[in-house]
């Protein structure tokens, strides 16, 4: 009972959250509204005995994520609204209804309809052993069974770091010399590559 | 258990389908990356819920990996919006329609 009365208010605040997102006129409207979906399902990982997670949620969504996001938005100076003019007169209408049909299909499906799969409806689910979810477990899991995962996952975040550092350099970071140009810059990195020994020889 | 395992469920089908229809319906490149990472917490809720119901920690653990990837994944895309509004002073996805600058 308890933990229903905790469900119903953060599950309202998750949903329209998400709302607030697809709607808001504003991108950093949509931003803060994101911030609130993240929250609220935070609160439900909580609920769901997953404190780990929930903590994680906070600290890298709700702390990093979004506001790489706010930065993103400030730095672009975005105009409110969408950019008149479309491309497509029946584009919005259409993707609503279909975003509704999907909507009642999957939740026909999740919720245990005529034919629910039978993963749907576990046996009675065991009550959580006391260190369930916490990061010892968690912890435990991720470098033993999850090892060769993990390695990956550091791999992945690596290129991810690289790749925004070489995009966000942009023009700085490639500089292909035109073939004119070349005997001068040229000239120039010799001239740049003797100047530290000039430096250090005295 | 007290909250039933599919009002988790269609939670996270609503938000879902509340992405998935900001991703077709908006415009702007960064408000479709925010519906994109709504869609990717959906499928989180989905993890843990089923991690509770079923009394094993993988699905905890799937949501682990998705965080890592998101982070990923908004880092090279902000990246890339970034190019893109420098490239033509608008993060208009109707006016991103050719593969090259």
């Amino acid at each position: 009972m308890v933990e229903l009365v905790l469900f119903l208010p953060a599950a309202a605040l998750a949903l329209a959250g998400a709302l607030g997102v697809v709607t808001a006129r504003r991108p950093v409207h949509s931003a803060l509204a994101l911030l609130a979906v993240l929250v609220a399902l935070a609160c439900l990982y909580l609920l769901l005995w997953a404190p780990f997670v929930a903590v994680l949620q906070v600290i890298v969504y709700a702390g990093a994520i979004v506001v790489l996001f706010l930065f993103v938005i400030m730095l672009l100076h975005m105009q409110p609204g969408e950019p008149p003019g479309e491309d497509l007169r029946l584009q919005r209408p259409t993707a609503v209804a279909l975003g509704a049909l999907f909507l009642v299909g999957l939740a026909a499906v999740v919720s245990g309809g005529r034919s629910a799969a039978p993963a749907v409806r576990p046996p009675a689910a065991a009550p959580p052993t006391p260190g369930f979810g916490s990061p010892e477990a968690v912890g435990q899991a991720l470098f033993t069974r999850f090892l060769l995962p993990v390695e990956l996952a550091a791999l992945i975040l690596l290129i991810g770091m690289v790749g925004a550092v070489v995009l966000a350099k942009g023009a700085l970071a490639v500089r292909v010399p035109s073939p004119a140009a070349r005997p001068t810059e040229a000239a120039e990195a010799e001239g740049e590559a003797r100047a530290p020994e000039a430096v250090a020889a005295p | 258990m007290t909250v039933p395992l599919a009002y988790y469920l269609v939670l996270g089908a609503a938000l879902f389908a509340i992405g998935m229809t900001g991703v077709l319906v908006r415009r702007n490149a960064l408000v479709v990356f925010m519906a994109i990472e709504l869609m990717l917490n959906s499928v989180n809720l989905t993890f843990v819920a089923f991690a509770r119901a079923l009394g094993t920690l993988d699905g905890q653990l799937a949501v682990v990996f998705t965080i890592v990837v998101a982070g990923v994944e908004v880092v090279v895309g902000l990246a890339l919006i970034v190019e893109i509004f420098r490239a033509r002073r608008s993060v208009n996805l109707d006016e991103v329609h050719l593969l090259r600058g």
